[in-house]
């Protein structure tokens, strides 16, 4: 089989960064992450790299293959023309740490002003019964390996479009899996459309497209908070009812989102 | 090196280092417990191995078979560990495993239902009724990110992406960690009442493995250098079910769910080989024919009650490994070294949503449809049943102030573990380490003293591979070890192949002593690297000693010289590995704990 060239981006948030290009054997069946280590183990020991399961299942090795979030684990060199150079660069909507490595730790300070899951407390749990089919919309939102490359690819978050902190993709699930749970007594409608800012999301399903788990983000997790959060404001009558009968569960509705901080990765030469 | 005088250091009650399941479990307690708490790991959180699990966490819930009980899962647990496990963790893990699991619900844990509306539970290996509560095939997923989630909530402060390199101690036990930020390379320092070590396992030692380049043993060397001792190092769990093919996910796991939703294994010329491989005081509990195997499933996946007895694929994992192995070896594997594993013969349907990441697994890594055809597998090593020494009630090892729970610490699996035995065991012995590790720091005033010339030494241990002119590249030593663990500390063992294990592990130590790393200090894999290496060496070490002591095959250890198990010599004894005074390894072998007399009833009077 032919070597595959990759161009992989190289550099930290103190210096100019550039690309690098390695030949690599290819076998049957490899992918990006399988040329990365090959790459560790033959011509650059220290290109950072982060991985964890190689099978798709932790959401460690997020990163843009010639310019589309992939999850290098699961991203078949055979996808390619191995005639054409194929790039490898770091998310670009997080800060760069060094070479394909970004600072994601922004992503756990949102998830912190998120309200958990809140039960009842008259019910005891020998009583809690749900049906499989009326938690399958909830286990759909639970799939997700917070990989992050929804919030890589959100034009609101990528482009720091916002003055106001936006919790992305990721975050809007999780909510909705919190929300839609069968006895979740918050209520984070508040917070979602003034801390959260729910509003800036403009249903481009960008994030569904690169999900790795087939989670319908936008169709199954956004567009029914939205639908709930405009109930809200529409129905305030039923809606301070609702709040009511949950008791005085904190809804988390004053929570303040940390600002992403921009510093993506910068070359001098664009990406092909 | 850079000078310690502005040493970064962190204080807490109690130090926890690791954030899988067991970690995240103990930090939970030992701040309910009112300690303070930090929270260490090498990867991001929510990354550990835990979340990896597929199968499901064991426990005797009952519901869907109401005979099951925390007794009928002691006695399996014990016979699965081949009588070496510690009875009175079998004991507390089955009676606890059923609260532990509640809880999660209780914290948002989402698992799949029965037609009742309660957790369901399915079948597996050793395990005599349907036990394992489970989310489809991504159990881990769903008990870790619970788990970090309750953990946020709760305010425990988390260290993420830095690894700890070595443990600091005193004349009253240990006192610390020391260690760095992987981000940055920058030392790092943490001192504390009480440590609880959750690091899990050791995989990486071997080639093919189902193990994240996280598992090189770094808690079990950290413990085994702090004067701790390490136990039934020689039992190595080789999963039968890896994949084969192709070379790039060689060894990824193939969940034991595969063969528990009626997955038949068939070797090249077609032979459901299996049946062969019963081990004749088990063969009682498995169906006798295909048809009856055949019944157990339909039964199964209507979710009706039946008197079919289970197929042969889900006799223990020890046995199924061994059988594969065999096959393959006299010739009958598949072209790529593996056997058939087939679940095709269900409604597709069913297979994707039972087994939703393995249809995903094969489909995109293997170009393999598995409701359409047959997955090719082959063993892969998976978990260490050995680990640090612990006592039972509290995670306490033998060195004060240290406690240890989840993979990294041995006892309740003896000799062969169950699948979905971890997940409850991280659970059980999680919440119990953090319980008592709490105990202990609130026994203690003042915060423990750094002593700084460890400190200065573990800083310079960490540098010096930076700052070597030349020398040996950590990568190609690692995959010489891994090569050589595979070749001669495998499936099975000889003699003078772990005399030569042994020789070659003092060389490749040597080698590992001038290693020499390139790059600075920020997110360097290859300098990270050494530090591992240096502990897959240290656990290598035991478990290559521990199997040339043991003369019989037992459990997950077989010994082509000694193929029996001998149960005048070895019987309740487990091996024990310590560092001698002179820096040497030594091994020795100690008796069982004693069992109580309720206990040996449950087991029949066979032990
Ligand atoms: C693919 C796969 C599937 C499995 N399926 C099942 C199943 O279905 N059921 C079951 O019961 N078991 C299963 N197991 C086994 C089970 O998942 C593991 O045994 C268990 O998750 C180990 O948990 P732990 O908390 O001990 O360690 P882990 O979850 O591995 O966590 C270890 C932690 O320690 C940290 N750490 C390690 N070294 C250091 C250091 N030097 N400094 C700082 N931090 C450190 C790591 O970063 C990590 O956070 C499976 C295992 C694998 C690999
Ligand atoms: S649908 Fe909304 S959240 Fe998703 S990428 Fe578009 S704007 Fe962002
Ligand atoms: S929702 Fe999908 S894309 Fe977003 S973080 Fe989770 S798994 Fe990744
Ligand atoms: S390494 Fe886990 S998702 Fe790729």
């Amino acid at each position: 089989m032919p070597d595959a060239h990759l161009r992989v981006f190289r550099g930290d948030s103190s210096t100019e960064g550039r690309f690098e290009e390695f030949d690599v054997p290819v076998e049957e069946g490899m992918v990006v992450l399988d040329a990365l280590h090959w790459i560790q183990g033959h011509a650059a020991p220290d290109l950072a790299v982060r991985w964890n399961c190689k099978a798709a299942k932790c959401g460690s090795c997020s990163a843009e293959v010639d310019g589309r979030p992939h999850l290098m684990c699961k991203t078949r060199l055979s996808d390619f023309d191995l005639e054409q150079t194929i790039t490898v660069e770091p998310m670009r909507a997080f800060p760069l740490i060094r070479d394909l490595v970004t600072d994601v730790s922004w992503n756990y300070e949102v998830n912190k002003t998120i309200q958990p899951f809140t039960p009842p407390t008259d019910v005891p749990q020998e009583d809690w019964r749900w049906q499989q089919e009326d938690i399958e919309r909830v286990q759909e939102y639970r799939k997700c390996i917070e990989c992050f490359l929804c919030q890589d690819v959100c034009h609101v978050l990528r482009n720091h479009e916002t003055e106001r902190p936006f919790m992305g993709p990721r975050y809007l699930v999780r909510a909705a899996g919190l929300e839609m749970h069968p006895i979740d007594q918050a209520d984070r409608r508040e917070y979602l459309k003034d801390s959260g800012g729910i509003g800036f999301c403009n249903i481009t399903k960008c994030c569904t497209e690169v999900c790795p788990e087939h989670i319908k983000i936008t169709d199954n997790a956004i567009i029914p908070l939205k639908e709930r959060v405009a109930d809200a404001y529409y129905d305030p009558i039923g809606w301070a009812w609702r709040k009511l009968r949950g008791g005085d569960a904190e809804s988390g509705a004053r929570a303040e989102l940390p600002v992403l901080q921009g510093n993506p990765p910068q070359t001098d030469e664009a990406p092909d | 090196m850079p000078d310690l005088t502005n040493l970064e250091t962190h204080a807490h009650d109690v130090l926890v280092i690791g954030a899988g399941g067991a970690g995240l479990r103990a930090a939970i307690e030992a701040k309910a417990f009112g300690a303070d708490v930090g929270l260490v790991c090498k990867s991001l959180l929510g990354k550990a191995h835990t979340v990896m699990a597929e199968g499901g966490v064991a426990a005797a819930l009952g519901h869907v078979a109401p005979e099951d009980t925390w007794q009928v899962h002691f006695r399996d647990t014990m016979v699965g560990g081949k009588y070496l496990g510690n009875p009175r963790m079998a004991e507390l893990h089955a009676k606890e495993a059923p609260d532990r699991v509640r809880e999660l619900e209780a914290w948002g844990a989402v698992f799949d239902r029965t037609p009742d509306g309660r957790i369901l539970q399915r079948p597996f290996g050793g395990h005599s009724y349907s036990r394992l509560a489970h989310v489809g095939d991504r159990t881990g997923l769903e008990m870790i990110r619970t788990l970090q989630d309750r953990a946020v909530a709760l305010g425990i402060q988390v260290y993420m992406e830095c690894t700890i390199t070595q443990l600091i101690s005193g004349a009253d036990g240990v006192r610390g960690g020391f260690g760095y930020w992987r981000t940055t390379g920058r030392p790092v320092a943490f001192a504390a009442k009480a440590i609880v070590l959750a690091t899990g396992g050791t995989g990486r030692a071997y080639e093919v493995t189902s193990n994240s380049w996280e598992y090189s043993g770094d808690g079990q060397a950290l413990a085994y250098e702090a004067g701790a001792e390490l136990i039934d190092m020689e039992f190595v769990q080789f999963h039968p079910t890896g994949m084969v093919w192709p070379p790039g996910v060689r060894g990824l796991l193939v969940t034991e769910a595969v063969r528990g939703e009626g997955g038949i294994l068939r070797n090249a010329k077609g032979e459901r080989f299996m049946w062969k491989y019963l081990p004749d005081e088990r063969r009682a509990e498995y169906a006798e024919t295909d048809e009856e195997a055949a019944r157990w499933v339909t039964a199964l996946s209507q979710g009706h009650e039946t008197d079919a007895r289970r197929p042969p694929e889900l006799s223990t994992r020890d046995n199924v490994a061994r059988a594969i192995y065999t096959e393959v070896k006299e010739g009958r594997g598949t072209q790529h070294g593996g056997v058939f594993l087939d679940i095709s013969y269900l409604p597709a349907e069913t297979v994707r949503r039972k087994l939703p990441s393995m249809y995903e697994q094969f489909k995109e890594l293997a170009d393999v449809d598995i409701t359409r055809g047959p997955m090719e597998v082959g063993p892969t090593t998976h978990y260490a049943m050995g680990g640090i020494r612990v006592g039972a009630e509290t995670g306490a090892t033998t060195v004060p102030g240290l406690f240890a729970a989840g993979e990294v610490a041995a006892g309740l699996h003896g000799a062969n573990r169950l699948g979905g035995n971890s997940l409850s065991d991280l659970l059980v012995f999680g919440a119990r380490a953090g319980a008592a590790a709490a105990r202990q720091a609130s026994s203690k005033d003042a915060q423990p003293y750094l002593d700084p010339v460890q400190l200065q030494g573990a800083n310079g241990a960490l540098a010096a591979p930076l700052e070597r002119p030349e020398g040996e590249d950590p990568y190609a030593i690692q995959r010489d070890l891994q090569e050589m663990m595979q070749r001669l500390v495998g499936i099975f063992r000889v003699e003078a192949d772990l005399d030569e294990a042994i020789r070659q592990l003092a060389e490749l130590r040597r080698r590992w002593q001038v290693v020499k790393a390139t790059g600075g200090r920020a997110y360097n894999p290859g300098w990270n690297l050494v530090f591992e290496l240096g502990n897959s060496l240290t656990v290598s070490e035991a478990i290559a000693r521990s199997a040339r002591q043991r003369t019989e095959s037992r459990g997950a250890h077989s010994r082509l010289d000694y193929p029996a198990s001998d149960d005048a010599t070895w019987n309740g004894l487990n091996s024990v590995v310590t560092r001698a005074a002179d820096g040497t390894m030594s091994v020795s072998a100690t008796p069982l704990p004693q069992m109580s007399d309720e206990l040996r009833s449950l087991l029949g009077g066979e032990h």
